[in-house]
């Protein structure tokens, strides 16, 4: 029987599904955006981590990327790529955002530029599958061993996909430590310095271990 | 674990099929049935005599039928193959009534099995036709076109179209690939079996013997291209390319090996245009291979220094995906399925010219240690996103999916 303090380790697996819009064009994009569920917008800041992509590339959301090679407007793949999606209270307000920076494009274009026939933006979404991998984190020293071991899914799950599912936007080891007996504040409060956008999976995974590993050993924050 | 799944843990990785294990357990009994028109010869059946024995080491009941035709059956399946792929494709009237009366008679035989799966995997435009026999079906029917249909001719998509909109779900291997339907659209990518023949790593001596065998020279540098002879795998681009980079890379030697391709009226055309480009030229190898040659491309994909798939247009690219898993970066065409596993300045480069293709050839040839560095990225990134592990992981996650329509998260635990 597991403590009801204990945490479950979950694992996830996520595939992609076609909407059927594409764009060509900014004013497609635009129609794209407005057209679409908001959680497929969410799929093209979020998703890319793990989809089959690089760990390291140049712009880190599918707008930004599509912009950038696709119609090589660099202004406006620029100001979608420091859109930090951790910032927004939902997937409604994102939209809104990228919308937003489309529209103030169009209007300062001369005349939108086109894509390739085979260069168009698919709006995508992603269906998630969470499932339990069996592990059981009874206290935080766990951390230490168990986070470099974490599979990507599980990464994604904990530290991604949480901020959609709580309230407060907080990662599941945050949300955690928060409910256990006080004494882990300095942890929490050094997790919460880490920025999950920005970096790959394995790089958030390296950074939470290397935070934990801090900790315990009595570094300084 | 059994001994397959023990197999593919030494190659794919242990947490890759403990996560088919975890996300296989649901589905545990459950009644899966592959439905395609060839047990041999192509990627679909290739693929499916590895997937059909892994899904039942996952101890879920796998079975694989195939559905046979005459002549006009054949016909008209190509016919439609060729206007999904937006050639010309007259599908005469005779030619629809064999396609459609084949599937009857194969509906009436696999009637016990299909009825009773919970799943029925239809491959390709050769079986689609059989859900409209099966109205009272109790299972979910999904519809896996490998084909690249972004661009049909529409009246046979129209045709097809009326059929695949029956199903409950649909797959294709890339969004540019997808097109429009009333249900949900799966976007699973192609991969390679690490285990078959082809991928298999081979020992030194024998990728040596095979290229002795074909009087290539171990000890000079070898730039290769696997691709059928077709004008939009730009064998003529490769010649080009290589011509270039003989320039600095003297005693470089170049091969193009491929296929026939029986099902293209140009193919004769370009080889023998190959052919002549080559003609005088002892470094520079084109070798007709038959269909089975796996361990010779093997042996050729092992032995390369350069690997090009310099293509003007490409579905996905599976040999792409097979040389980068031999740890060799890739200089590919900036088209298609190239463009999702070539990362430019990581696993390869992207180039749209022969002098391009040489400019990175060259690159390569300078900084061997980047080579060596691009290669070991470009296997682990097959390792990760293009085995056949993670394209059953993608099929468990779908037939969870079916299980729970409409919603977007799925939990399981």
């Amino acid at each position: 029987m597991p403590n009801l303090q204990d945490f479950v380790i979950n694992d996830c697996a996520l595939v992609p599904l076609a909407t059927g819009v594409r764009a060509q064009g900014l004013p497609g994009l635009r129609e794209g955006l407005l057209t679409v569920p908001a959680n497929c917008v969410y799929y093209h800041f979020w998703g890319g981590l793990l989809r089959a992509r690089f760990d390291d590339p140049e712009f880190n959301n599918d707008f930004a990327v599509w912009v950038r090679h696709a119609l090589h407007d660099l202004p406006l793949a620029e100001r979608l790529a420091v859109i930090d999606p951790a910032e927004f209270a939902d997937a409604e307000a994102l939209r809104q955002e990228v919308l937003e920076l489309v529209e103030q494009r169009l209007d300062e274009i001369e005349a939108p530029t086109w894509a390739p026939r085979d260069r168009q933006f698919h709006f995508m979404h992603g269906q998630l599958v969470v499932f339990d991998s069996g592990r059981r984190l009874h206290d935080p020293r766990e951390l230490v061993d168990l986070l470099p071991q974490l599979s990507a899914g599980s990464v994604f799950y904990h530290l991604i996909d949480a901020r959609r599912r709580e309230p407060q936007g907080e990662d599941d080891f945050h949300a955690w430590l928060c409910a256990l007996d006080a004494g882990h504040e300095g942890l929490v409060a050094r997790l919460a310095q880490i920025d999950p956008y920005f970096v790959s999976l394995a790089d958030l995974r390296a950074q939470y271990a290397a935070a934990c590993r801090a900790h315990f050993a009595g570094a300084p924050a | 674990m059994n001994a397959l799944l023990e197999a593919y843990a030494a190659v794919a990785g242990a947490d890759a099929v403990q996560h088919l294990i975890q996300l296989a357990a649901p589905l545990r009994g459950m009644k899966v049935v592959h439905v395609n028109s060839t047990r041999a010869g192509g990627g679909v059946a290739e693929i499916l005599h590895t997937l059909v024995p892994l899904m039942q080491a996952l101890q879920i009941d796998t079975r694989w039928e195939v559905i046979t035709g005459d002549g006009p059956f054949y016909q008209g399946t190509k016919a439609m193959h060729n206007g999904l792929q937006g050639h010309a494709a007259p599908l005469a009237d005779a030619l629809l009534h064999a396609y459609e009366g084949t599937n009857a008679r194969a509906a009436e035989t696999l009637a016990p099995v299909l009825r009773e799966a919970d799943v029925v995997f239809i491959h390709d435009p050769q079986p689609a036709a059989l859900i409209r026999h099966f109205p009272q079906r109790r299972g979910k029917w999904v519809w896996r076109c490998h084909i690249d249909a972004s661009h049909p001719q529409r009246s046979v998509w129209r045709y097809l179209r009326a059929h695949v909109a029956e199903y409950d779900a649909s797959v294709f291997s890339l969004a540019d690939f997808a097109q429009r339907l009333p249900h949900p659209v799966y976007l699973i990518p192609p991969s390679i079996d690490p285990l078959s023949e082809k991928n298999s790593p081979l020992p030194a001596w024998q990728a040596l013997e095979i290229c002795r065998r074909f009087d290539i020279d171990p000890g000079r540098s070898l730039m290769l291209q696997v691709s059928r002879f077709d004008r939009f795998k730009d064998p003529l681009g490769v010649i080009a390319a290589y011509r270039l980079a003989r320039g600095f890379i003297p005693g470089l030697q170049l091969v193009l090996a491929g296929g026939g391709a029986d099902d293209d009226p140009e193919g004769d055309a370009v080889l023998a245009e190959v052919r002549a480009a080559a003609e005088g030229d002892t470094d520079l190898k084109v070798l007709l291979l038959p269909p089975d040659a796996h361990t010779t491309i093997n042996a050729l994909q092992q032995a390369a220094h350069f690997v090009l798939q310099k293509s003007l247009r490409e579905g996905f690219g599976l040999t792409v995906t097979e040389a980068m898993w031999k740890g060799r970066p890739v200089i590919g065409g900036d088209t298609g399925g190239i463009r999702l596993q070539v990362v430019n300045h990581h696993t390869g480069f992207l180039v749209s010219t022969p002098e391009g293709a040489a400019l990175r050839v060259r690159y390569l040839h300078q900084h061997t240690e980047l080579h060596e560095q691009m290669g070991a990225k470009a296997r682990e990134f097959v390792r990760q996103n293009f085995l056949l592990t993670r394209q059953l992981r993608d099929y468990l996650t779908l037939m969870t999916g079916l299980m729970h329509p409409g919603e977007e998260r799925i939990a399981l635990a």
